[in-house]
């Protein structure tokens, strides 16, 4: 049986669980964002949150995605088998870039820029939403870019616990012994996240500004 | 020293600056009737080094007066505490010991927001912003006031025409598509777009080349005298200095050293007056 076939014979099927694996993502990356973002802009004024914050969602990242799904499973309210477990663990790894680069865009804008902000009167508040935030905006989209490939990746390990998506055919691939069947999997994954990397990336480089 | 006032003495009789004037011609005695509109009282500031724990002193013990229509300059050294002073008049910084008054209020007691929206400020490469088309940064203060669009949209079109800048070709432009002197032009005209009293620059025109640097000087100078700011300006230039100033205060390691208007500042024997003298006859010789 060849690939090709596997996935003609197949590709409803393949369609259906690619659709439900870019669900699972983007569930996981609007929390992730909902949380990130807001995060890294209130840590901005905040040195000691800051290195908590920071030094947290490094540590998350550290650790190996199929060893964050089993630590969850034990793990009430959050834990247990299938796709609330999954989304939790996706939305701790895709933290990290998303609070990094909200972070670093916020704080690395042109200080003449901040001063000149200040000494025209503008408020804090002010100076965070029509100054910091939108020069920031191409920055803190990158970080989003980032995450969005790693979750598409990582999400195909989701399929251990019990959530879906394309790590189902490559699970199953690996234990039929079936490159076709993994490939069934794989690609699409790999498709998802080219075409998110580039469109995002398009979105980025029309949000730069300077 | 407080300045005593008797207003209305002169309102009327002369303008506020021959009144300036006249106060200079006093030495600034207490007897001047016109109130300053930026004093400095024994003002001290420190600021945090960069090593956190200790402090040290930016400015020292400085008392100066600024009056109602002149064009003050700062002069003194990279680090001699210019900007300190310009910066204590907005309330970016605050002193340590003595007042800093603006409009005879004490800024410790100002609200900063009303403060600065009432001082206009320009600093050097302009700190526009990157993400404002021209128009939308002379707008800023307007708007953050709340003016009602007609009327900030034709102060737009005034500022710009104000500062040489034609409306129609540069008010959708980005800070990015212009020129080093034309983004300073936008900041000029940013500054005076809710017609502050006060005018606070910062070596405006230290990052230009020096063709684009004196026809600047020459429209500003001309455009001081004409919009009768107080103007505080920030150099280490001292033939900036003598073009713009109506008094020229000079300092030295966070010390006033020297104050003069600049027809007497040459001839002043303190060492520091010299060393910028000589700077001055020397890129004098360069150039001839």
């Amino acid at each position: 049986m060849t690939a090709w076939s596997f996935f003609l014979d197949h590709r409803a099927e393949i369609f259906g669980t690619t659709l439900d694996h870019l669900i699972l993502v983007l569930i996981a990356m609007f929390f992730a964002i909902t949380i990130g973002v807001p995060l890294g802009m209130f840590i901005v004024h905040r040195p000691a949150l800051r290195t908590l914050a920071l030094g947290v969602a490094s540590i998350l990242q550290t650790i190996p995605s199929l060893a964050l799904f089993g630590f969850l499973i034990p793990v009430p309210f959050i834990g247990g088998i299938g796709r609330r477990t999954a989304i939790v663990a996706l939305v701790l790894y895709a933290l990290l870039p998303i609070l990094r680069n909200t972070y670093v865009g916020l704080t690395g804008i042109d200080p003449a820029v901040l001063e000149a902000a200040e000494a025209m009167g503008m408020t804090n508040v002010q100076i965070l939403w029509r100054v910091r935030f939108p020069l920031a905006l191409a920055v803190i989209l990158a970080g989003i870019r980032t995450a969005t490939v790693i979750t598409i990746g990582v999400a195909t390990i989701a399929a251990a616990i019990g959530a879906g998506g394309l790590g189902t055919f490559i699970f199953r691939g690996v234990a039929m012994v079936s490159d076709a069947v993994i490939l069934a999997g794989a690609i699409p994954a790999a498709l998802l996240a080219i075409f998110a990397d580039l469109l995002l990336g398009l979105l980025e480089r029309r949000l730069r500004v300077s | 020293m407080r300045q005593i006032s008797t207003p209305g003495d002169w309102s009327g009789v002369i303008s506020s600056r021959s009144a300036t004037r006249l106060s200079i011609e006093m030495n600034a005695k207490p007897t001047a009737s016109i109130e300053p509109v930026v004093e400095f009282r024994e003002v001290t500031c420190r600021a945090p080094s960069a090593h956190g724990a200790s402090y040290r002193p930016l400015v020292s013990d400085i008392s100066l007066s600024v009056f109602p229509g002149e064009t003050l300059v700062l002069l003194g050294r990279s680090g001699s505490g210019k900007t300190t002073l310009l910066k204590l008049i907005n309330r970016l910084l605050l002193p340590v010991s003595g007042t800093v008054l603006v409009s005879g209020r004490a800024t410790s007691e100002w609200d900063p927001i009303r403060l600065r929206r009432g001082i206009g400020y320009v600093i050097q490469e302009a700190g526009l912003f990157p993400h404002f088309t021209v128009a939308e940064n002379v707008a800023l203060v307007p708007r953050l006031e709340g003016w009602p669009p007609a009327k900030w949209h034709a102060r737009i079109e005034e500022m710009m025409r104000l500062v040489g800048l034609d409306p129609g070709e540069f008010a959708k432009r980005y800070p990015r598509e212009l020129s080093g002197g034309q983004r300073q032009r936008v900041g000029v005209a940013r500054a005076l777009a809710a017609d502050p009293p006060i005018l606070l620059m910062d070596e405006p025109f230290g990052a230009l080349d020096p063709i684009t640097r004196a026809e600047l000087q020459r429209e500003f100078s001309a455009l001081a005298r004409r919009l009768r700011k107080t103007i505080v300006f920030v150099t280490h230039d001292i033939r900036e200095a003598l073009l713009l100033a109506s008094r020229i205060a000079l300092l030295e390691s966070g010390r006033l050293v020297a104050f003069a208007p600049p027809d007497v500042f040459l001839h002043l024997p303190h060492p520091e007056v010299q060393a910028f003298a000589a700077s001055l006859a020397i890129s004098q010789g360069a150039s001839s």
